[in-house]
Parts: structure tokens; C-alpha cells; sequence
């Protein structure tokens, strides 16, 4: 089991370490900046993206030895002539989701305004993938929270083949690449879109796809938090089925998949859609163990008395042991569970608002 | 010269010290100063080489006219100050 995962907040990075059966803050990194994804490997390497609000986006390393060093950030090439009438900027908005490649060096990064960037040197450098952003359909991906940037939110490795790739975007539905990222096709049918007119509705485009987890033993099962419910696909993206049984709000942006069992997952269900707080003022987390027929509402240990702890769609992580969870909100609120979700503690820490919560590859 | 000088809200992140640098203009001025220092520039400038929405740079006392092209004149005595804009953050 992961005993060290990190916590990317409004302000700053905080690493916590299991230490004699409780968990500690161990370290604090970048205090007082808006940390927006993070990544640790088994080695202890650590990626961090910054959000600087006077600054743009950033991105630091940890080596193994601890020591922090700026990378180069993502950069989006020169915005041709005959792009004028693009709808999102050419310009790097945030890192959203970093994730490894599958082979040595090589790591994905997905951000706003909706730009997927490879590196495959250790995050030193990185490319735009053209034939992605390139695609006229692109530029019907719309934004998130109101009308900002579109975002890429998750990026999915297939383990047995890191060249096939599904990604995730809000609002964008589900885009694959069999080849690296050379070519890409929107995959997604069987959702749909409550938000947009009737005969557009079920366009794959106009899914918005908070959050998809994948079962790491079964890469076919996938799973999706979507803003209209949740999802689940036994063919990688590719046809969904709605899971009617969630409970006790089918509107949230996070979920997380077992590393092992294709048939459970966890959501973190909150009240849709305009006011995004916990059903009655409960935080709860929905567990499934039968691939989505059932949920039971696990809030053994979680706050059932006026809390309006919102989790983002990159706040609830599971370790590959498949019992330790952990998930931040945006009040700061942190809650870990060592056996699977049944029960929950709290460690000794009162966060600025979470952004993601990631535990350490082991 | 032109001088340059740079927030002090820039040293948590990297080494921005006053130069002196050739140009006469304010985009001739900051490139200068990143030909030297090329970290510094996605601090101040976005993908696209326009001032970051919250920069804001001043010539004397003055605020910059032109922040996609850079364009406003500096002279030789001309001092030239990169700011955080009193917004994001």
C-alpha cells in the first residue's frame, strides 16, 4: 500500500506520510501558490503544475535526492494566420492532469484551453500534439464552470499498450488515439447532455466529461463521473451505460476505479448542478461493488452535520492496493480510508481548498 | 540604456536582478533582457509573446499602450518597471 500521497491546493503542496499507523504532513512545498496537479513516481520523483495568477502556469520536479528545479512549461506554438477565428486561446492556461506515459521518461499532460503536450525526456520539454488540437472538431469543445477554457481532465494509458490513449474532456466527450496521439477520434455514444437542446443532446461532443478512471487489471472497464450522471464503458470509452443506481445525487466530478476489480468504483456524490454542495449538507462517498447495478453511501467518519465540501474532480485517489482512498474538498477538508471506503479519519490538517489528491506510485 | 527591473514578488520563483539592455522599444528591451535570462520570459509574457493578462509594465510612470506588440518607444534614459497588475492572484 502507497504510505505517502500529495495534496495540490489553492495554496501550495502539501505531502502527507503514514508514520506509526497515523498520517502527518511531512513536507510543504510552494506556500502561498495555487498548485493545480500533481505527480509522484516510485522513485520519488515529483511533478508539480503551478497556477500563478500574475504569472501563468509553471512546472516543478523533485528528484529523487529532494531537491526542487522549474522545468519548462508546456508552450503552445505561434497561432497562424488562418486561426484568427479560433475560440480558445493559443496560449497555456493551466495544467490540469499530468500523467506517465508508460515508458521511460515519457508523461502526458492535459490542460486548459484544451491542449494535450508529450514529453518524453522527464517533463524537460515538451510538444503540443498537433493532430489533436489541430482537428477542427477542437474547436467546438466549450468551456467549463460558465464559459472559460475547455480542459482536458483526464488522460488514460492503456497498461498493455502505451500507445493506445483516451482522454477526457470538459465539455469535449471522450477522444481516442490508437497511435501515440498521431490521429484521434471521438468515441463516446450513450451519454447524454441535459444542458444542450433535445437534437443535440446525445452528440458525443457535447459531453462533458468530468472524470473517467480506469481499472488498471481490466483496461476496458472505465468509468466516468459525467455532469448529467454517472457512466460506466466495458469497452474503453468506447459505449456507455448509465449506472441509474447511484446514490444520493447522480451530479459530482470525481470517481475513482479499483486497480483490480473491474466491478467497484467510488464517486463523491454533491447536489447538481447550480448550487454544488453535498446532498442535505452530508459528505458521503457512493461505493459500487457490482460493477454499478448497486451503491451503498459510505459516511463513517465524513462530516453529516452542515458540510458543504465540494470535491473536485481530481480530489479522490485510490492507492493500488485498492483500500486506501483519500479525497480533499474546496472548504480544505481531507479524509482517508485505510479499508476501502468503510470508515474515514481526518489527519491533523485544516488545507487551503484542494485541487487534487494523488497517491505515490509504489 | 534602457533599465529594466522586475517585481520582487518574481524571487520566490527565479532571479529577475535590474539590467541594462539595448533597445527602443519595450519589446526590444524585454527581449534583451531574455536573451540572457530565458526563464524569465513565460513569467511575462504569454504563448503568444503578449504581456500576461496580469503584468503590467510602465515606462516611467507611464503604462504601456501596446501589450500585444510591445511596441511603445523607450529611450536611453528611459527606466522600465515589470509589475504584478492589482488583479488574479
Amino acid at each position: 500500500m502507497a504510505d505517502r500521497f500529495h495534496v495540490a491546493t489553492r495554496k501550495g503542496l502539501f505531502e502527507l506520510v503514514r508514520e506509526h499507523g497515523t498520517w502527518q504532513v511531512a513536507d510543504v512545498q510552494f506556500l502561498g501558490d495555487p498548485v493545480s496537479a500533481v505527480l509522484a513516481d516510485a522513485d520519488g520523483t515529483v511533478y508539480a503544475a503551478l497556477d500563478l495568477g500574475h504569472f501563468g502556469a509553471k512546472l516543478w520536479r523533485r528528484d529523487p535526492a529532494g531537491m526542487w528545479h522549474e522545468l519548462a512549461a508546456p508552450v503552445f506554438p505561434p497561432k497562424p494566420a488562418d486561426a484568427t477565428d479560433d475560440p480558445h486561446p493559443w496560449s497555456l492556461g493551466k495544467i490540469w492532469v499530468l500523467e506517465p506515459g508508460g515508458v521511460a521518461e515519457r508523461l502526458w499532460a492535459g490542460t486548459m484551453p484544451g491542449g494535450l503536450f508529450r514529453s518524453d525526456d522527464g517533463g524537460q520539454s515538451w510538444a503540443l500534439v498537433e493532430a489533436l488540437w489541430r482537428m477542427p472538431e477542437r474547436r467546438q469543445w466549450s468551456g467549463v464552470a460558465g464559459g472559460e477554457q475547455p480542459g482536458i481532465d483526464t488522460v488514460l494509458i492503456d497498461p498493455r499498450n502505451p500507445g493506445d490513449i483516451r482522454i477526457g474532456v470538459s465539455t469535449g466527450g471522450v477522444w481516442a488515439s490508437a497511435d501515440t496521439g498521431a490521429s484521434w477520434r471521438n468515441i463516446n455514444r450513450g451519454m447524454y447532455a441535459e444542458y444542450m437542446p433535445p437534437e443535440r443532446r446525445e452528440e458525443p461532443i457535447a459531453q462533458d466529461v468530468h472524470r473517467l478512471a480506469r481499472c488498471g487489471a481490466y483496461p476496458e472497464i472505465v468509468w466516468c463521473q459525467h455532469h448529467n450522471g454517472v457512466f460506466r464503458s466495458e469497452d474503453a470509452g468506447a459505449t456507455w451505460h448509465e449506472l441509474m443506481a447511484i446514490r444520493p445525487s447522480k451530479f459530482g466530478f470525481a470517481v475513482a476505479a479499483h486497480p483490480r476489480d473491474p466491478n467497484t468504483a467510488w464517486f463523491v456524490p454533491a447536489v447538481k448542478d447550480e448550487r454544488r454542495i453535498p446532498v442535505d449538507g452530508k459528505v458521503v462517498v457512493a461505493r459500487t461493488r457490482d460493477g454499478g447495478r448497486s451503491f451503498e453511501v459510505l459516511r463513517k467518519g465524513l462530516p453529516q452535520h452542515h458540510a458543504y465540501d465540494l470535491v473536485w474532480r481530481h480530489a479522490l485517489a485510490v492507492d493500488a492496493s485498492g483500500e486506501r482512498l483519500a479525497f480533499g474538498s474546496t472548504s480544505g477538508g481531507l479524509w482517508l480510508s485505510e479499508d476501502g471506503g468503510d470508515s474515514w479519519t481526518m489527519p491533523e490538517a485544516r488545507l487551503p481548498p484542494i485541487a487534487a489528491v494523488r497517491f505515490a506510485a509504489t | 540604456m534602457p533599465t529594466v527591473s522586475f517585481t520582487r514578488a518574481l524571487e520566490r520563483f527565479l532571479t529577475a536582478p535590474t539590467a541594462t539592455v539595448e533597445g527602443d522599444t519595450v519589446g526590444a528591451a524585454l527581449a534583451a533582457v531574455f536573451a540572457s535570462r530565458p526563464a524569465l520570459r513565460g513569467y511575462v509574457l504569454d504563448d503568444q509573446g503578449t504581456l500576461r493578462r496580469h503584468v503590467a509594465v510602465y515606462v516611467n510612470d507611464r503604462l504601456v499602450g501596446d501589450r500585444v506588440g510591445l511596441t511603445d518607444p523607450v529611450g536611453p534614459r528611459d527606466e522600465i518597471y515589470v509589475l504584478q497588475a492589482l488583479s488574479g492572484g
